[in-house]
């Protein structure tokens, strides 16, 4: 069945009996098309987490149905366990008083790699993650990215179909955690199929290494699509600032705006915008109907005798994005997910 | 060249597909995966030499000053040398097989067993073997240091039979470490509360410290419940075979009981692993570090 989703969920719910209860998901439906990159991106207690415990079979749903390269988490558990692995941001899995290299050794056992093969794809990862200096050092003495390569390289141990990274830069500074983005990248490249579900709440990671991206809070995607999908929701137009070096002539302003394919055209300090022209230029805010329009913005202003000194595209942010959705931003959280 | 991995499956489906060869070599490997760590451990942390072998030796040591200022039989020094070492036996069992599911939790281990393509039965089987092993060299350690100490003679006119009761003793005992594994993470918050608890009360009633049979009556309800009261007095029969001290059962009985005890702490580990499995997945057990 090639055509079968590797990550597939159908109203998938979770309730927590705590006291209160606490509805962690609320009839979440996913498609992941197998090699597809696939990111959750919601605040802490969206239910992000709950819906990868599901997936990695650690947790039931109580209702729904969901299903990992094709197989029942709830009935087929076994067979998802080898084709699947996971790796968790702050993970302090393992053994401190082994060293690096024996660590994962030791995971690779439990993967079935023979005694030989698992030393071979042991150091092959620890070469590729880049902790050759690391290896012989024990596991305890390792700084926090160190850590975290070392979990990333326990999550590739058994080639995984669908990897699952949950929030996996979570406390890493900014060069380790742009450091295991790269592998992450990379690890796709090198062979087609695989698969990867990311949950994080940073916004750079979800527009880096995901191909689509659900928005998930209070345990309900609230918009799905690629980054661009996503950003088009909230400003379908496309916004230009524009700056030239003296106002256009000719009818000036109200000249560009009525050129075809040109939504509105003002200027950019009357709209409230924050970064003002210098003294000595004008800078506009263009809104297109589609990119094709600034070609005719250009010729327009340059036939008014304006030269253009700046041009710059504005885009709303995936925050923009949850904000226009949610109605709050991600520092705004009131719901909190019983898992982490 | 070092790549991101070979596969030799074309799709996830095949991947899933293992052979039972496959799977039984994956359940090996690990046990032996798991295992490792704690072989490994003796030579990467010497301070276990004072604190496992210096410190119970002390208790023993004890033991030994008391039963020669009352002019007991020279027997009961070995015995309290040979319950001595059978103490780390049980110490192992309480610290490193019940409570280690607890305290693999908290690390976010647990979560990494449970989805892994190996049966927890191996994770607790590769405790118990890493833990046999580590354990028998600092038994070894005290039967030896006791034994030149204190001058104990040992009269072993069976010797397979002594490592059949050995094994025997082992099996049920790991076992019953298994068992507690997941009983002590379904019912507990405080691992070490309940490993306390499991302590004290067992020096006592296993007679690690005494000949079983002073206690009399009791001593066969002891010996009906713990693999340890039922080894010990078993061993102590054949190592000081010419003793004038008697064991409460025959071997062959004690021996009998064993292997009853053996299977039926096995088959209770598992059947309360795959309670354990069910409930932490149902109810997030043990995935949510705050249950």
């Amino acid at each position: 069945m090639p055509d079968e989703p590797a990550i597939y969920a159908r109203g998938v719910t979770r309730v927590y009996k705590t006291k209160p209860p606490v509805t962690a998901l609320d009839g979440v439906d996913l498609d992941v098309a197998p090699g597809e990159y696939f990111g959750l991106l919601g605040p802490n207690g969206a239910g992000k987490t709950t819906l990868i415990k599901i997936l990695t079979t650690l947790l039931l749903p109580t209702s729904g149905t969901a299903k990992v390269a094709g197989f029942d988490v709830v009935s087929e558990t076994a067979k998802i366990r080898r084709v699947i692995n996971m790796v968790a941001g702050g993970e302090q899995s393992g053994y401190g008083l082994l060293t690096l290299r024996e660590q994962l050794w030791m995971f690779s056992q439990f993967y079935g790699l023979s005694y030989r093969d698992g030393w071979r794809r042991v150091d092959e990862l620890i070469e590729i993650t880049g902790l050759t200096e690391q290896k012989d050092q024990k596991v305890r003495t390792l700084s926090t990215g160190q850590r975290q390569k070392l979990n990333f390289a326990r999550g590739l141990l058994n080639d995984p179909w669908v990897l699952f990274l949950d929030e996996p830069t979570l406390g890493l500074d900014v060069a380790a955690a742009r450091d295991l983005r790269e592998h992450t990248l990379s690890w796709k490249a090198a062979a087609p199929g695989r698969t990867l579900l990311l949950t994080t709440h940073y916004m750079v990671e979800a527009e880096q290494l995901c191909d689509r991206i659900a928005i998930v809070d209070r345990g309900r995607i609230l918009a799905l699509g690629t980054p661009e999908e996503l950003r088009r929701r909230v400003q379908a137009e496309s916004i230009f600032r524009i700056e030239l070096d003296q106002m256009p002539a000719n009818g000036g302003i109200a000249a560009i705006g009525a050129l075809p394919g040109v939504l509105s055209a003002v200027l950019a300090d009357e709209d409230g915008d924050a970064e003002a022209a210098g003294a000595d230029r004008v800078a506009l805010k263009v809104a297109l109907a589609d990119d094709s329009a600034l070609t005719s913005v250009v010729t327009a202003v340059a036939a008014r005798g304006s030269n253009l000194v700046g041009l710059a595209k504005s885009e709303p942010s995936l925050e923009d994005v949850f904000v226009e959705l949610v109605g709050r931003g991600f520092g705004d959280e009131d719901g909190k997910e019983p898992a982490s | 060249m070092t790549t991101y991995g070979a596969r030799r499956a074309t799709n996830p489906r095949d991947a899933a597909e293992w052979s039972r060869g496959r799977v039984l070599r994956t359940n090996l490997r690990s046990v032996f995966g798991r295992a490792y760590p704690r072989i490994i451990g003796l030579t990467r942390e010497p301070s276990w030499v004072f604190f496992e072998i210096f410190l119970p030796f002390l208790a023993v040591s004890a033991f030994v000053f008391v039963y020669r200022a009352l002019d007991a039989p020279e027997e009961y020094i070995g015995f309290v040398v040979v319950g001595g070492a059978m103490t780390a036996f049980w110490l192992n069992v309480v610290w490193m097989m019940a409570a280690q599911f607890f305290w693999e939790k908290d690390q976010g281990n647990l979560e990494l067993y449970f989805t892994a393509p190996m049966h927890l039965m191996s994770i607790l089987a590769g405790m118990a073997v890493g833990g046999l092993v580590m354990t028998s060299s600092r038994a070894v350690a005290v039967i030896a240091i006791g034994s030149i100490l204190y001058g104990v003679s040992y009269d072993i006119q069976q010797p397979w039979l002594l490592v059949a009761v050995f094994i025997l003793t082992m099996i049920p005992l790991y076992g019953l470490g298994m068992l507690f594994a997941s009983l002590f993470l379904m019912w507990g918050r405080e691992a070490n509360h309940l490993a306390e608890l499991l302590q004290e009360p067992i020096y006592f009633l296993g007679g690690v410290n005494f000949p079983l049979r002073a206690i009399g009556p009791i001593a066969g309800l002891m010996m009906a419940t713990l693999p340890l009261a039922v080894g010990l007095d078993a061993m102590r029969q054949l190592v000081f075979a010419g003793s004038e001290v008697s064991g409460v059962l025959p071997v062959g009985t004690e021996m009998a009981i064993l292997a009853v005890m053996g299977v039926a702490f096995l088959a209770g580990a598992r059947i309360a692993l795959r309670h354990l499995e069910h409930l932490a997945r149902r109810e997030g057990r043990l995935t949510l570090r705050w249950q």
